[in-house]
């Protein structure tokens, strides 16, 4: 075996680029899985679910706080009474849309009370003041209030004079329609960019670090000097979106898991019945597919930019600064292809398909709304396309930009010149 | 032993190619390098033969690891051309080639054989056979206890070997080594310069860059002088110790007579002894006018000189002490 494979160098003494890559990708795919970072990158994804959990209990407490809103009655004691009896009536028919209504305790004992005054005097917690009379109230508030709930107060006023009958409506549930069926569908489209978003963002950040990581265990040269930087970018790439596919198959398996156990809970809690909501315009296999296809491709294009930033960067802080403008460029690219989805063929749109890196996104929110086929294939090759130009000019710039001298070098000539200035400077 | 080295000189000077009928392992030819508008390598050329160890001589920051990365292709030259083994592009025998760069570099997690495999398999050998040979390499070293342990527990001199034996472990023919001695203490130098004879005996063509004139001159047929980015002088180290006539030192018992006239014109007196280059014709014609003139000898001897001198008479007065500043820098 031994002198089989020696015999094997010798007769071809080049590695291919795809064996050069794969070498490179073994090892990150390897050393990244049992590393830390690979346990962060499986828990990221709890973060934003934890942290959206948690801001919308805290807003939906707040907002229903802020919804409980009370208006004040100074009116005579049976027409106080009156109009919460006709509010008790017409909060069942309009779904609770009308407010609560209490008397104001001060109008009872005082038979000059001025709710304009009461109201500037900044008392009470009432958002306006009903006085006069069912026949002709008088609604006082701030001028927002007031036009607010004019209406409702005239409602209720009417109802309180004149109880009315209202008739009881049937009703006929249908499936879907164009309506909600093109709803559902952007709402799909927007999950799956916001999600292939995240993703990128995690994992272009990760192989951005260990390839900073890399040039501070100064491994890069020996790297450089096997095989080309081309292979060494690919091999990274790759091992970095291997992961990710761990990553996903192990979300994936947990979430399948999670719904064949909870699937009656998860639909009693969302009021959603996920098996009924129309699957996106290519249907969910191949959409599916075309999200690994798309999220490959946007994960490709941005680390190969990260990847040639982190080659040129010298420190990690230098790595930070030179990807911030970078990282903000791939929230605009996002923001565009999310603001466009609703506008398919609008320029805006073929835009944010052709920019290579929107256009993942853009594309993957066709594929939820639109079953043409060809513009995906179309997409997929220019994406590629721009990978491979990104990781050659990425591995060019590399070469022609980052080594440039004798690190060990560099060193020894700043301590000669310090040594020079100390012997310079005056002993004091 | 004495080997016959192909030989030019730079291209300031009238290039005379020639060597013993050897293949080169290396040929660069008028190799420019530029570096935010500075030249930091201006015109190099070098012949090193297949089996030669060879020394890239020159104080820091004199361009040698840059030629050294051009040679290897980590870096494209502005101009010039260079050929490994006949290649224009040294990626292409990547599998042929060792190299060991001046900042040494290993993943800290990963375990000595793993590292050791690992930087085999970036030349082509399976990952298996590249634990074996690794093992077989630690076991000669005697580092046997270190194969399990992570780089990061290795001490520094450990450390340095595991790289230098994954640097080998594909059995490359040609080996470039980026400063090997730096950062050694007495003890591992003198292991690294055994090692490199071994290579050399073996076949393998070892090139490797230094500002240690002791390690060219111990162990190189072939060196190339550099300073400020230019080659003035590459070729054999016999030869550049030739380019400076060996000094004659004579003890004589009377101090004055019309012998003295005999002594050649640089000739000049130190205590008892004069000292004066050997002339052309030899040190016969002048002994017999010693002899007849009555001088009396009492000593006389030929030293022929070192590398050092030929360095300074090459490189000039500045880069010599620039070079001994940076060997002193080196091992503090």
């Amino acid at each position: 075996m031994s002198a089989h494979d020696q015999a094997a160098i010798d007769a071809n003494p080049r590695l291919s680029m795809l064996e050069a890559a794969w070498v490179i990708a073994r090892r990150d795919f390897i050393a990244v899985l049992f590393s830390r970072a690979f346990l962060f990158f499986l828990l990221g994804p709890l973060f934003p679910v934890l942290i959206g959990g948690l801001a919308g209990a805290v807003g939906s407490s707040v907002s229903k706080e802020a919804a409980v809103v009370e208006v004040g009655l100074a009116m005579s004691a049976e027409d106080n009474a009156a109009m919460m009896q006709a509010r008790e009536r017409l909060a069942p028919l309009t779904r609770g849309s009308v407010p609560v209504l209490n008397p104001v305790p001060e109008a009872a004992e005082d038979p000059a009370f001025d709710a304009a005054q009461y109201l500037e005097a900044r008392r009470g917690n009432f958002a306006a003041i009903v006085t006069g009379s069912l026949d002709a109230p008088l609604v006082v508030g701030t001028a927002r209030q007031v036009n607010r709930w004019q209406g409702t107060v005239e409602l209720i006023a009417a109802e309180a004079s004149a109880p009315q009958s209202y008739p009881q409506s049937a009703s006929i549930a249908v499936a879907g329609s164009a309506a909600s069926e093109r709803s559902n569908r952007i709402r799909t489209a927007q999950a799956s960019q916001m999600v292939m978003f995240l993703l990128t963002i995690l994992l272009a950040g990760m192989v951005l670090s260990n390839l900073a990581e890399e040039k501070g265990n100064k491994i890069i040269e020996i790297l450089a000097a096997a095989i080309p930087m081309d292979a060494v970018f690919m091999g990274k790439l790759f091992a970095m979106l291997a992961v990710s596919f761990v990553g996903i198959a192990v979300w994936g398996t947990l979430g399948w898991a999670f719904w064949a156990i909870a699937e009656d809970a998860i639909v009693t809690v969302t009021q959603t019945n996920f098996r009924d909501l129309p699957g996106p315009a290519v249907g969910w296999p191949l959409f599916l597919a075309l999200g690994v296809v798309y999220f490959s491709m946007a994960y490709l294009l941005l680390g190969s930019l990260f990847l040639t930033i982190g080659a040129m960067a010298s420190s990690v802080r230098e790595v930070q600064t030179m990807s911030m403008p970078v990282t903000m460029m791939q929230i605009m690219v996002f923001f565009l292809a999310a603001a466009t989805l609703t506008d398919a063929g609008s320029n805006l749109e073929l835009v944010a398909v052709a920019f290579p890196l929107s256009s993942p996104f853009a594309m993957l929110a066709r594929a939820a709304l639109d079953a043409t086929m060809w513009t995906h294939l179309a997409a997929i090759a220019w994406q590629a396309l721009w990978v491979v130009l990104l990781v050659k000019g990425g591995s060019l710039l590399f070469r022609k930009r980052v080594m440039k001298s004798g690190g060990a070098g560099t060193e020894k000539k700043k301590r000669r010149r310090g040594r020079a200035r100390a012997e310079a400077e005056p002993a004091e | 032993m004495h080997m016959q080295v192909s030989e030019h000189m730079s291209a300031d000077n009238a290039m005379a190619i020639h060597h013993d009928g050897r293949p080169l392992a290396i040929e660069a030819r008028g190799l420019v390098k530029s570096f935010d508008g500075t030249r930091a390598v201006d015109g190099v050329d070098l012949s090193v033969p297949e089996g030669a160890i060879y020394g890239v001589l020159g104080p820091n920051g004199a361009g040698k690891t840059t030629t050294l990365r051009m040679l290897l292709g980590i870096i494209d030259p502005d101009e010039g051309v260079r050929r490994v083994f006949g290649h224009d592009r040294p990626h292409d025998i990547g599998r042929l080639i060792g190299y060991l760069p001046e900042e040494r570099g290993l993943y800290p997690a990963m375990k000595s054989i793993e590292a050791i495999a690992f930087m085999g398999a970036l030349r082509g050998l399976p990952l298996a056979e590249g634990r074996k040979r690794g093992a077989e390499l630690l076991e000669k070293h005697s580092l046997t206890h270190a194969a399990d342990r992570t780089i990061r527990q290795l001490s520094k001199g450990m450390a340095q070997t595991v790289q230098l034996l994954g640097t080998l472990v594909h059995r490359p023919r040609l080996v470039v080594l980026d400063e090997p001695f730096s950062g050694l203490d007495a003890i591992n130098q003198g292991k690294l310069e055994g090692m490199i004879r071994q290579l050399a005996e073996d076949g393998v063509t070892v090139i490797f860059s230094t500002h240690v004139i002791h390690h060219a001159e111990r162990l190189c047929e072939g060196v190339a002088i550099i300073a400020g980015g230019k080659v003035p002088y590459a070729g054999s180290v016999e030869k550049a110790r030739d380019r400076i006539p060996a000094q004659v030192r004579l003890e004589t018992r009377a101090r004055e007579g019309a012998w003295t006239a005999a002594l050649p014109q640089d000739a000049r007196r130190e205590g008892d002894f004069f000292y004066f280059s050997l002339p052309e014709t030899g040190v016969e014609p002048l002994l017999k006018q010693l002899i007849e003139g009555d001088a009396g000898i009492l000593s006389l001897s030929i030293e022929r000189a070192g590398l050092h001198d030929a360095f300074v008479a090459i490189a000039g007065e500045a880069a010599a002490k620039q070079l001994e500043a940076d060997a002193v820098g080196g091992q503090s």
